[in-house]
């Protein structure tokens, strides 16, 4: 059962405010997500691995060659706020 | 100050003697670069990038692991650590979470007098985050300036038990996990940013803090301490310590709490499906082929080739340049003296200078400076300066190359005096000092050694200290 404070909580690790609407609403939701995947309790899983990847494959590598990088313009390209080749962010403390 | 305290470390290393980064191809070596130009899709976390894992970044790890006795994983794999922080750019950290690629390994520590067992909980891979420069200290700057060249850099996480029992413990852990990753040549210590620890510090019985962002190896101590004595006062004053992670600021040697927004440890892990598992242990058996004498090993095969003490032995081997050095030295001249002159007089020469054996110069000059001393030419005191000299010279910002110690042997007139200078010279200290000369014979010897510094004083260091003593002993019985 997922209560108005969980969805406050996630939002709140997720960095996104929400309206007392929203949060009633994403509440609801996530509620009746959850009991749609009840149906998963029913099946048997004693002596089932967890699937942690569905396409089977292991080891996929690349080898330790260095390539190009993107010039810095085009780093720097998407940021609106930018000083001396950095991308400038708010205070974090 | 009774009570015990109880350290356990995570240590950050970069694998920064890879060529590219842990999932994309750019460069490693952006330490001189401007912000921002060693990036790309994948390292600035844009939409739709794929990050595909640096083969070479599993087997250095794997042989990290094997050098500290760990188990390897028959199954391992990544995950994504979620938090909000600017130097992350996609919102989370690809780490490994349940299955890291080693655990449970051992080293051992020298410690005051005996040896301790530390053990290591687990080694596991991550990318690094960017780098935030901060305006100010961490608490008052008003903004964050981010360079991602450092994203998605490989690291090391190296996790212990909570087993060291003092900063200066700590910090021996430390150095020697640095010299087991530089024998392994998957590190260079060196560079900035190449080590950076979080630690954890209870006393006995007492909430732990955790000190995060200790990136220098001096700092490890310096914050271990101030937070041993914060928790002790506390303790002294009845408040109750409580479980929150503080920050070093190395600047003003403190350790500080972070708000309580930042501390909520919701990670929220789950599997990477961008990047498939990892099934490598099999590659442990050729890769332990590979693996390096490591310092303990060597430290006792110096011990037995070239019959030198244990401790010479332990300074020899604790870095690999200087072990190399030290070989070349000993293949060339009596590996007793070598030992000596390269732990003792040289290395305690760099120490003095905050110095690394790179900086000094090459052991074929030190091997020079012995055959000059053992055949006479210059004195133990003349040896002495000429490593001084070279030392000195090594750090001179106009850029002129190094004088070869044959130079300084004559630019500074080293070379030992003619025994007939010597006896000279004793016959005028004689002349000089004939109070000492009573004192000597109403059978104070220690006048003797007065004179024997008298006559070296005279020379300038160049006389052979025992032939003076011979000849003042000879020249005052004589007389």
């Amino acid at each position: 059962m997922i209560t108005e404070k969980d969805v406050e909580h996630i939002g709140s690790l997720a960095c996104v405010d929400l309206t007392d609407q929203e949060t009633e609403l994403f509440a609801k939701q996530f509620n009746s997500i959850l009991e749609y995947f009840k149906e998963l309790d029913g099946v048997n899983t004693e002596n089932v691995e967890p699937t942690y990847h569905v396409i089977g494959l292991t080891n996929v590598f690349r080898e330790d060659v260095a390539d190009e990088s993107l010039p810095q313009e085009a780093a720097l390209a998407n940021t609106a706020k930018k000083e001396k080749g950095f991308i400038k962010g708010p205070r974090i403390v | 100050m009774d009570d015990e305290v109880i350290i356990g470390l995570e240590i950050h290393c970069q694998l920064n003697k890879l060529n590219s980064k842990l999932f994309c191809g750019c460069s490693t070596k952006h330490h001189e670069a401007e912000p921002n130009t060693h990036t790309c899709p994948v390292c600035l976390g844009l939409p739709g990038a794929l990050p595909v894992i640096n083969k070479k970044a599993v087997e250095y790890t794997i042989m990290v692991g094997l050098a500290l006795n760990c188990q390897i994983a028959e199954h391992t794999q990544f995950y994504r650590k979620n938090y909000y922080y600017p130097d992350l750019p996609r919102g989370f950290q690809i780490t490994q979470y349940d299955y890291p690629i080693a655990a449970d390994g051992i080293i051992t520590v020298d410690t005051d007098g005996h040896e301790r067992t530390i053990r290591i909980r687990r080694v596991h891979m991550e990318e690094d985050p960017g780098r935030l420069v901060h305006q100010g200290s961490i608490e008052t700057s008003k903004f964050v300036l981010v360079d991602y060249n450092r994203s998605g850099m490989p690291l090391i996480e190296v996790v212990t038990e909570p087993d060291l029992r003092s900063p200066k413990e700590a910090r021996r852990f430390i150095n020697k996990l640095r010299n087991i990753l530089e024998y392994l040549d998957v590190f260079d210590g060196s560079l900035p940013g190449a080590l950076r620890v979080d630690a954890n510090i209870s006393l006995r019985g007492g909430a732990r803090a955790e000190v995060k962002n200790i990136s220098s190896y001096k700092g490890v101590e310096r914050a271990l301490l101030f937070e041993i004595s914060r928790q002790q006062n506390m303790k002294r004053r009845g408040v109750k310590v409580v479980q929150e992670t503080r920050h070093y600021d190395d600047e003003r040697n403190c350790t500080i709490t972070l708000r309580s927004k930042e501390q909520a440890e919701e990670y929220r892990y789950f599997p990477e499906a961008d990047l498939v598992p990892l099934s490598v242990s099999g590659w442990q058996h050729a890769l332990k082929e590979k693996l390096p004498e490591l310092p303990d090993a060597k430290r006792e095969r110096f011990k037995g080739q070239y019959g030198i003490s244990d401790n010479h032995a332990k300074v020899l081997t604790a870095e690999i340049r200087v072990a190399n050095y030290y070989e070349y030295v000993a293949s060339k001249i009596d590996p007793l003296l070598a030992a000596t002159w390269v732990a003792d007089y040289l290395k305690g020469e760099l120490n003095y200078r905050d110095r690394d054996i790179r900086d000094a110069f090459g052991p074929d000059k030190m091997v020079y400076i012995l055959q000059q001393f053992r055949s006479g030419v210059i004195t133990d005191k003349g040896a002495v300066e000429v490593i001084r000299t070279l030392l000195d010279e090594g750090v001179s910002p106009n850029g002129e190359p190094r004088s070869e110690p044959q130079d300084v042997i004559r630019n500074k007139n080293l070379a030992r005096v003619e025994s007939d200078v010597t006896r000279t010279a004793c016959a005028e200290v004689l002349k000089e000092n004939v109070a000492a000369i009573a004192d000597f014979r109403s059978g104070k010897a220690q006048a003797l050694n007065y004179l024997v510094g008298m006559v070296m004083k005279k020379t300038r260091g160049r006389a052979d200290p025992a032939e003076v003593n011979l000849l003042l002993r000879e020249l005052l019985e004589c007389t």
